[in-house]
């Protein structure tokens, strides 16, 4: 199994959620992050002094998948969230050793 | 004939009596009062302004901790007004030393009894008794609420309070005596009609005190360079200027002590009028002087802008035309602009803005009311503005080091960035993950 994880601009949130959930990956975990990488970060002002913001927010999805649905998820959250800017962000994969169900013990594939 | 007779004789003496006088005199009394009841109230919601600013400039770690103080300084003010303040600030005559020392230790306030009567009230050319100590009360308390924002975010609670005690049992009301108790301000002729040196540059003044002694935030100031630490809830600061804007209403118009005569409400009227326009002023030259300084506007300036504003009229609501009090609160606006950053630059560490907006505007709006009322001249108001300064600025400096050297002002650095809520209250103000 493979484990997913994406940072995304904010604002493509929707349309990654939606695709995939069209490919059948039917749960995800959200969370507001803040980071960079090249894109550097902004200048601002606040009551007259200048200062630098490094970190710009930004959204990371993880989803756990089965190692047959690993290279579309991926290839789907790449081709949705693409901007073609800098600061799209990046996606990691992770080998992934198990996976439990909570409320019925399910393990490994089933529990996804 | 008869019923048409009666009828003409009635018209006649009707509308002959309504051009004999506005109100009988106890209605004057009864509008007096009105007067100070609405403008009271008004004025303690300004309480909820000053809490909600700062809790929306702190950062969120420093939350609970300023609505505390807000709620406190409040409580305890009506506390000291009511023991000592009061008759401390109006000795009626009664002086220890005349024109400059009523009393240490003053009667406390005393209001009339239940369901007086016309011949036994305190003074029925004026106002109920409990009408003007609860409105004169108001003016009290805005002036400690000032301080509270710009020791913010590392002054401990308890010495704050105690400092409140003090502000508000003597220091406000002796120098408040000298104007508006009749004292040797009132005698030379320095004007100063709600109090833009006698409540807005004493807790300006009482808070740069503060912000001297105490010293600045941990990390405010690295390598000559200036660190923000933006606020956490703007919106918050922002309803708390409309409710301050509001509750100004009040503090200028029920400033004009009267409203039982045709003249007196017109004055009331022009009051209200002129203090928004004051407010929007203020507001706007911020909003511009941002863009063109800037780049982009600054909230947070127009914020305090809209505030210079106010504050800048207060000296002088009555006298000047819409377009002068727009002016006047123009420049305060311009004035806070320039000051805040300036006060960086001396590291004095202001989180609101709360000594350029009331102690910097506070010395305009005084300065500028013989522009518009010709019984005032500039070196009067000068010398009422250097003497109130003095004062209120020494006494409060030795207050804030004995406080200092008792019980020490702030907290360890330790606690200054866990953040306050956690050491000094052990409380969080945003606790759960947000939705």
């Amino acid at each position: 199994m493979k484990f997913i994880t994406a940072i995304i601009q904010p604002s493509k949130l929707d349309a990654v959620q939606e695709s995939l959930s069209g490919i059948g990956i039917s749960g995800m975990t959200v969370s507001e992050v803040k980071g960079y990488g090249r894109q550097k970060g902004k200048s601002e002002i606040y009551r007259g002094a200048e200062y630098d913001i490094n970190f710009i927010p930004k959204v990371k999805i993880e989803i756990a998948v089965s190692n047959k649905d690993a290279s579309n998820a991926v290839e789907n959250i790449q081709e949705v969230s693409n901007s073609g800017k800098i600061g799209d962000g990046k996606i990691f994969v992770f080998e992934m050793s198990k996976a439990i169900r909570i409320r019925t013990g399910e393990t490994g594939e089933e529990a996804l | 004939m008869k019923n048409i007779m009666v009828l003409i004789f009635l018209m006649i003496s009707l509308s002959s009596s309504a051009f004999a006088q506005d109100v009988p005199e106890h209605g004057i009394f009864i509008l007096n009062s009105l007067l100070f009841l609405i403008g009271g109230f008004l004025v303690m919601f300004m309480a909820c302004g000053f809490c909600m600013l700062e809790a929306g400039l702190v950062r969120a770690k420093n939350t609970t901790t300023q609505l505390t103080k807000n709620i406190a300084l409040f409580s305890i003010s009506a506390i000291a007004y009511y023991l000592i303040g009061y008759n401390l600030m109006y000795p009626l005559g009664s002086w220890v030393v005349e024109g400059y020392f009523s009393a240490l230790f003053p009667a406390i306030a005393v209001l009339e009894p239940v369901g007086v009567a016309a011949d036994a009230v305190d003074d029925l050319s004026y106002a109920s008794t409990a009408s003007d100590y609860f409105f004169q009360l108001m003016f009290c308390a805005t002036t400690a609420s000032i301080v509270s924002g710009t020791v913010a975010e590392r002054i401990k609670l308890w010495p704050f309070l105690l400092f409140t005690l003090i502000l508000t049992a003597f220091i406000y009301p002796l120098q408040a005596s000298w104007k508006w108790g009749g004292g040797f301000l009132d005698e030379m002729g320095f004007l100063d009609f709600a109090g833009s040196t006698v409540v807005h540059s004493v807790g300006g003044w009482a808070a740069l005190a503060g912000a001297m002694v105490l010293g600045a935030r941990t990390g405010k100031y690295v390598n000559n360079k200036v660190i923000p630490m933006p606020g956490a809830n703007l919106p918050l600061a922002t309803l708390g200027t409309f409710i301050l804007w509001l509750g100004w209403f009040g503090f200028n118009g029920g400033s004009q002590l009267a409203m039982g005569t045709i003249g007196d409400v017109a004055d009331v009227s022009r009051i209200f009028a002129n203090t928004n326009t004051a407010a929007a002023g203020g507001a706007i030259s911020a909003l511009i002087l941002t863009q063109v300084l800037y780049k982009k506007v600054d909230l947070t300036m127009v914020l305090n802008g809209a505030l210079a504003g106010l504050v800048s009229i207060t000296a002088e609501p009555l006298t000047t035309s819409l377009g002068a009090a727009t002016i006047i609160g123009g420049i305060g606006g311009v004035i806070v602009v320039f000051a805040i950053p300036l006060l960086d630059k001396f590291k004095i560490d202001d989180v609101v803005g709360a000594i350029s907006v009331h102690l910097i505007a506070g010395i305009w709006g005084t300065l500028a009311v013989p522009i518009t009322n010709s019984d005032g001249s500039f070196v009067t108001q000068l010398l009422g503005i250097v003497i109130v300064g003095v004062f209120t600025f020494i006494i409060s400096y030795v207050v804030w080091t004995i406080l200092k050297s008792i019980m020490g002002i702030r907290v360890s650095e330790e606690d200054e960035l866990k953040g306050l809520d956690n050491s000094e209250l052990g409380m969080d103000s945003y606790p759960e993950f947000k939705q």
